[in-house]
This record gives C-alpha cells, structure tokens and sequence, in this order.
C-alpha cells in the first residue's frame, strides 16, 4: 500500500497526466468482491440451468439447452409443484399488498401526525418484530397457534370466542394465510417507516393551505399526502415484491422444507431447497435447483422491470 | 376554531387507540415468551398469560440450554461474522463511493449502474453457483465463505447510500487538503469522519439482516463449529420441539442481543430508513 501511494505520489509529478491509479485502487476490492460473489454466481446459476447431468456418468455436465425449463413446465411431477409454489406465492404476496402495505401507511399516517403523542415510542415498539430473526419468529408463532399451548385459543375464550379456535397452521385452507399474515406481522415495520418518512417531507404549508380551504382529514389525506407519496408507494410496491418472491425462512422455520401441511405453504423459495438438497426419497438435483432458481430471477425481474419503466416513470413525469 | 379542537381530540384519541392496539399486537408475542422463560412447565401451560412468581419462577431451560447446546460458540460465530462483513462493507462501499463521488472517469456511470444492479435482485438466486465456488476455493463450511457472501449482497445498497452522502461534503475542504500535498488517500481519509451518519446507517441496515440471516448458514455450513447462532437456535428448537422450557430460553437468549441491539441504534436505523425526508 505504501509503495503504491509513493508510486502515484511520483507519477502525479511526471509531466504527462499519470494514469490514475488511486482510482482503481478505491473500486478494486468492492468490485472484486460483488463480482465475484454475487454477480457471477447470478449469471453463473442462470447458466447451470441450461445444463444436465449426462445420463451415462452423473458427474459430468452436458448443455441441454433449454430442455429443463421444458421439463419444469410439461412434466407433471414438476409442473404441479411449480404451479403450486408460483401459485402460493401470488397469494402470499396479495397478501401482503392488501394487508401489510394499507396498515404500514395507516400507522405511518398517525405516527407522522404531530397532534399525535408517544410517536416515536409507538414506533420502536412497532418496528421490534422487523429487528427478529425467522427463527424467533416462526417459533414464537407455532407455539402461541399451537393447540397444545393454548394460547391462541385461551385469548378467543376470554372474549368469548373459544368456539372459534382453530389450529390454523396445520389446516391446508388456513396455513398459508396464516404464514402470510405472520410474515405481515413482522415486516409492517418497513412500509410504516418508509411512508413515515415521505409523508414528514410534505411541507406543512401545503396541508395548513388546505385545512384553511376546509379540507377535513380525508380529504387532506386523499387529495393531497396520497398523491405526494406515490414515488414511495411504488417503491414499497417493488420490495414487497422482490423479498416475497425471495422468501424460505419462514415457511421453513414454521412448516419444513415441505410447506406442510401437503405443499400448501410451498414457495418459491421452498421448492428451491428441496429440489436443490433433495427431500426423504428424491435425491438433490443441482440444475433442476438452478432452473427454479432462473423461474425465480425472470420473475423477480419482470417485477422490477414493470416497477423501473412503467410505473417510476411515469411517477416522475407527473411530479413535474 | 372549537370545531376543530374538538375535532382534534376526537382524532387524537382515535389515533391513540389504533397506536396502542398495534404497539400491543407487535410486542404481546414477545413479552410471552419472556414471561414464560423464566417459569416452570406446568406453570407455562396452566397459566401462559401470568407473571412467574416465587413458586413458579425457574431457570431450568436456561441449564438446559448449557448442557445440550453450543450457544457460547454459536454467539461467537455470529459476532465474528457480522463484525468482519460490516466492517470490510464499510470501508470497500466507502472507497467505491469516494470515487464515484470524487472522480470523473470513463465508464463510472456503466459501473455504479452495474453496482446499483445488485440493490433489486436478492443474491439467493445465485446459491447453486456459490456453493460450487465455495467448494472450488475449498471454503465450504467456514465462516470465511458467509463473511464473502454478506460483503458481496452489502455493496450495492452500501455504496448507494455512501455515495449520495460522499457528494454532500463541501469541495473546498478536499482541494484544500490538495493544495497542502495531501495524497487521494488522505484526503478519503479526511472525508470519512465526515460521512460517520450514512455509515452507522450502512452498518445497522446489515447487522441485523447478516445476525438473523438463515438461507446462507444452512446451505454453505453444516458443522457445529461454524454454526451461527440464528442456525444453531434453528436447529436446537427443531431438536427439544417437546422442551417449552428451553426453546423458550433459547428463544430468549437469541433474542435479547438484537434487541439490545437495536434499542441502542434504533435512532440510525429510523434515520436511515427515512434518510430521504431530511429537509
């Protein structure tokens, strides 16, 4: 290190401009590192899915082109569970957008009001489950739903609604719903803290102008917030929809690697895992795993690609 | 003018009310397992909604938790991990956006889109390739392999935010540093104290996600003594399913650093989060 700042140092003094060599080294060992390990893995894994294990010798490799997604999406043992897990993670991400993102903004929009006290306690307290770990969280949730706890069931009794406890994780019609809405629970934290900030950046002038006007809260909210946050609301839109299109540890920690009960909290992510390590009888299979994995990256990306060109644009066209 | 006085008590208890049902909703599960940590079995199913008392109060899920788990170890490792990654995110992402900041050179705006890239597609998509890499290298199953993971998935959004703070920091100050003989070098070094908000916010934002993170140590680590301690309460609460006692210790133990954690940052964290309505 010390040789190269004495070399530049001697280089700067030479008559002719001298290759800037502090540059690359500020961008060299960032640039290494993400290269190495996240972008070429990306592209990496992308390419492993066009390929397959010869017949004759496991071992090797062969190019199979686009063969695997073929198989994926026309061979029923695989096509059921794409469909389910692709399916799945629909739901789990309407979900999400219906339930996660309105409360974010309902809580953002009372705690970024200033006639509103405690505002910073409630949001620390409201934020804590975002700083868990899936682990604690899905832990803390399967005993609290647990029938053998009794939780769940001992708070519906003290209101008088015993009859309505159900063990909805182990239920096929209820587990992805309530998995979805754990989930929910735990990252309402983001959304609330983003749409905080966007709606304190809205200069008080504008909203005493339309109070003075006679706007009631709705209206001031409506007509006037609501639009102004819209660049953020767009951005919220497109990282629920790149972390739930990502998301395992959850289902994984609360229903196994199966999205039990019978893959109906199967996702993406899950699906991943198990056709990448194998599960009870069927071995692991690593191009299989890299194709779902490419399912993944185009839907991932078509969501980003939506979100980058159709909607910040024209988001940014109105603002001015 | 009473009108909206009224109108703004009336809002005011409302809005109370919504905040304190949620805040309820958000912390009740915690302070459950808390209380029932420190309880004895019985007491934990007969009543999960008390307070332990002298007659109930136990730690037999804490001794548990010494007997049959590695905890210490696994704490270790997770400190190792999320110290070594953070800090080398912080100083590679720092340099990268000192650049991009100071300097004009071909193709810097190709490269900090190419950097950018990375902020939207999340790196478990890469997992096939990086357990191939790992095993080439020859490090699979060491705590080296996670710490080149998380710096990797820590640039972009690293260097996104250091770079929008690096270009605040006046130009007068780094040409008069210049003009003294001060060498690129001295000068990044002069401009990192000045940056140290944006990254507390770079370090928080990664802490947590790297602490908590499950995905890489179950698929790049398998043995005991690389196993953090997020995997490691992972795979001990799959082992004692039946122990409430200990998986509620252990739910505990695992829970208390990052909540310490994030009591004492949560002031960076909220500033980073909403860094963009600073006026």
């Amino acid at each position: 290190m010390a040789t190269l700042t004495a070399f530049t140092t001697k280089l700067k003094h030479s008559v002719r401009r001298p290759f800037p060599w502090h540059i690359v080294v500020f961008l060299a060992p960032g640039f290494l590192v993400y290269t190495v390990f996240m972008i070429y893995p990306i592209f990496g894994s992308l390419i492993t899915s066009l390929y397959a294990p010869n017949p004759q010798n496991v071992q090797q490799l062969d190019f199979v082109g686009l063969r695997n997604y073929e198989t994926l999406l026309t061979a029923p043992q695989w096509t059921d569970r794409l469909i389910g897990a692709v399916r799945n993670n629909f739901v789990f991400f309407t979900i999400h957008m219906l339930v996660q993102n309105p409360v974010g903004l309902l809580l953002a929009s009372l705690i970024s009001s200033q006639f509103v006290r405690l505002r910073t306690v409630y949001r620390t307290l409201i934020f804590t489950p975002t700083v868990l770990s899936f682990v604690l969280v899905g832990f803390v949730w399967q005993i609290m739903l647990s029938p053998l706890w009794g939780i769940a069931r001992g708070l519906l009794q003290s209101v008088g609604l015993g009859d309505l406890y159900q063990p909805v994780l182990g239920q096929e019609s209820t587990a992805l719903i309530a998995v979805s809405l754990i989930s929910v629970w735990q990252y309402v934290g983001i959304p609330m803290m983003l749409f905080t900030a966007a709606l304190i950046s809205i200069p008080d002038e504008v909203i005493e102008a339309a109070r003075v006007d006679g706007a009631n809260f709705w209206t001031v909210f409506w007509r006037i917030k609501f639009p102004l946050i819209l660049p953020t609301v767009g951005i919220v839109g497109v990282l629920t929809f790149v972390g739930n299109f990502n998301a395992f540890d959850l289902v994984y920690t609360m229903q196994s690697a199966m999205g039990n009960p019978n893959f109906s909290t199967d996702l993406l992510g899950t699906l991943f895992y198990r056709t990448y390590f194998g599960f009870q009888l069927q071995a692991g299979n690593p191009t299989m795993g890299a194709t779902i994995a490419g399912v993944m990256f185009l839907i991932i990306l078509t969501g980003v690609l939506i979100y980058l060109f159709g909607y910040q644009r024209r988001i940014t066209r109105v603002e001015m | 003018m009473r009108n909206t006085l009224v109108s703004r008590g009336v809002q005011q208890i409302a809005a109370q009310a919504i905040l304190l049902a949620y805040t309820a909703l958000a912390i009740y599960p915690v302070i459950i397992i808390l209380i029932n940590a420190f309880k004895n079995r019985r007491a934990i199913f007969r009543d999960p909604f008390a307070l332990p008392t002298p007659e109930t109060f136990t730690l037999v899920g804490f001794e548990t938790l010494t007997t049959s788990g590695n905890f210490p170890l696994y704490f270790f490792n997770s400190f190792v991990v999320v110290i070594v990654s953070v800090v080398c995110i912080m100083l590679f992402a720092s340099m990268m956006a000192f650049a991009f900041s100071e300097y004009k050179f071909p193709g810097s705006t190709l490269l900090s889109l190419y950097m950018s890239a990375g902020i939207m597609i999340p790196i478990r998509l890469g997992t096939v390739s990086i357990i191939v890499l790992m095993r080439t290298l020859g490090i699979i199953d060491t705590l080296l392999a996670l710490i080149l993971v998380y710096v990797a998935s820590g640039m972009p959004l690293a260097v996104f935010v250091l770079t929008s703070f690096m270009r605040s920091v006046p130009q007068d100050l780094k040409d008069a540093a210049r003009v003294d003989g001060a060498s690129e070098y001295r000068i990044f070094l002069l401009v990192l104290p000045l940056v140290r908000p944006a990254l507390g916010t770079v370090a928080v934002f990664n802490i947590i996600p790297i602490w908590n993170d499950l995905w890489f140590p179950l698929v790049l680590t398998s043995s005991d003594r690389v196993k953090t301690i997020t995997y490691g309460a992972q795979a001990f609460m799959g082992q004692f399913a039946n122990d409430y006692n200990a998986i509620l210790a252990s739910l505990t133990l695992s829970m208390v650093p990052v909540i310490v954690l994030y009591i004492l940052f949560s002031r960076q964290l909220v500033r980073g989060l909403t860094s963009g309505a600073v006026k």
